[in-house]
């Protein structure tokens, strides 16, 4: 209970006194995150619609893979990332592994079945109350996907931000293929676990506030933007 | 003379899992006037719209029309009785079919303001349409069809559940877009409706044609017993 008290109250000085530490590191956690699900929203929104408008074979087993994917082992995405990005890997050349870059390729590899799947559930939805409409307009595969994916934005916004909050929280994969290096790419949630390692534990709380109340600001901030409860009800 | 029509259906069905749901209907329809397709429940009035109009898959025979189909498909619009509207506003619901027609934003806009003033929706522009009551979404979805300016519109019950008012206006639209030239297909159970706008009437029954005549003849002297007996009010299967 006492280090519990004592988290809050050193993750309140931290962020009073702008700790310069605190500054970088969850800066660099925003900017690994939101870039990993600006890529990963490119792939898996599209994808979603895709998988809603177009009819082939394979699309139920397709369907059925990516919710099964949802469930990740993000440890295991680490390591695959890892043998991949190494020096003797097929991308070793890339000079990827240990860098922001990579963390950002394992979070992404993470979150796009998180997203598309959600996202997929919505289109469905919306697709079955579109389908004769758009069929009888006799627009194209593409303006169907378009139509799709501008109607249901307020719902994909909440598949994004279910993607951020599993990216932002991420610390097994990142942790193998970023290295948790000081100044480089230590994170909020790396950073947590080493505090602990090292048993400050009150530091590492203070942490894990200051990242749940970046969390909350950023949902907050992204619902504000895209108006979701202002026009969302229809 | 319009280049689609006439639009011939010779044995035309469409089924599904081995079942038959509408056909073999043998149906010539020309581009003039209003024809009205009646018919007790189940009959497949709204799968003969489809099916015509495209939207439901012909298993066997032929539909054809004067011109080549994706022309045709181009040149028609399908008035659901349940409106599907966009989510969007009532003015982006009637510029969403000319922006896929590819006509420019700004010459949509001035259309879609036009349109909504015709069937009285210019105080709504701006509102969701998923929120218009359904008399006016039932005039948005019309004006939605008609702001193409089509050749043909098939209208599936474009009046279930309006009241009367509401009923009055929606064929006010219609008698303006079939004097303007615009063919109508339209289903309805409202035997009145069908005496006010109708040239011609096809009487189905059990997935078949069972008559098709100008409506002067149909409801005077119809052909065959069974739509003798529908006109008359009795139970037909």
């Amino acid at each position: 209970m006492v280090d519990l008290w004592d988290g809050m109250s050193r993750a309140f000085w931290l962020v009073v006194t702008l700790d310069a530490e605190l500054v970088e590191i969850a800066l660099r956690s925003l900017q690994v995150t939101l870039i990993a699900l600006v890529v990963a929203s490119a792939i898996a929104l599209p994808m979603a619609a895709l998988l809603t408008v177009r009819r082939f074979k394979a699309r139920r087993t397709v369907i059925a893979v990516l919710n099964a994917l949802m469930g990740l082992p993000p440890v295991v995405v680490g390591l695959v990332v890892y043998v991949l990005l190494s020096r003797s890997g097929p991308f070793g050349v890339l000079g990827l592994l240990f860098t922001p870059t990579a963390m950002v390729i394992a979070q992404v590899i993470i979150i796009v079945p998180l997203i598309a799947s959600i996202a997929h559930q919505s289109l469905r939805d919306l697709w079955a109350e579109y389908h004769d409409l758009l069929i009888s307009m006799n627009v194209t595969q593409f303006q169907k996907i378009s139509t799709l994916l501008w109607d249901a934005r307020r719902a994909l916004l909440t598949a994004s931000l279910a993607g951020f909050g599993r990216a932002i929280g991420e610390v097994g994969a990142i942790m193998i293929v970023g290295g948790n290096i000081d100044h480089s790419t230590r994170v909020l949630t790396t950073a947590i676990a080493l505090e602990t390692g090292k048993g400050d534990f009150a530091l590492a709380l203070g942490l894990g506030f200051v990242l749940i109340a970046l969390a909350i600001v950023v949902n907050l901030a992204i619902h504000w933007l895209g108006r979701t409860e202002r026009e969302g009800r229809w | 003379m319009s280049t689609l029509f006439p639009l011939v259906a010779k044995g035309a069905i469409t089924s599904r899992r081995g079942k038959v749901l509408v056909g073999p209907v043998d149906l010539t329809l020309d581009g003039r006037g209003t024809c009205v397709v009646i018919g007790p429940n189940g009959a497949g009035k709204t799968t003969l719209l489809r099916l015509l109009h495209g939207a439901a898959r012909l298993t066997k025979g032929s539909i054809t029309w004067a011109c080549p189909t994706e022309q045709a498909r181009h040149n028609q619009a399908f008035v659901f009785q349940r409106p599907v509207m966009l989510r969007r506003s009532v003015e982006e619901n009637l510029i969403y079919p000319l922006r896929a027609h590819g006509m420019p934003k700004a010459e949509a806009r001035d259309l879609a303001q036009n349109w909504a003033e015709r069937v009285g929706l210019q105080e709504m522009l701006r509102r969701p349409a998923p929120v218009l009551s359904g008399g006016e979404q039932q005039k948005l979805a019309l004006a939605r069809a008609l702001i193409i300016n089509p050749k043909l519109v098939f209208l599936d019950e474009p009046c279930a559940s309006l009241d009367g008012r509401a009923m009055r206006e929606i064929e006010a639209i219609l008698h303006e877009a079939s004097s303007n030239g615009t063919r109508l297909v339209l289903s309805t159970h409202d035997m009145g409706q069908a005496r006010r706008l109708a040239d011609t009437v096809v009487f189905l029954l059990n997935g078949q044609v069972h008559e098709q005549a100008p409506s002067s003849k149909f409801f005077t002297a119809p052909e065959t017993p069974q739509a003798a007996a529908f006109l008359k009010g009795d139970i037909v299967e």
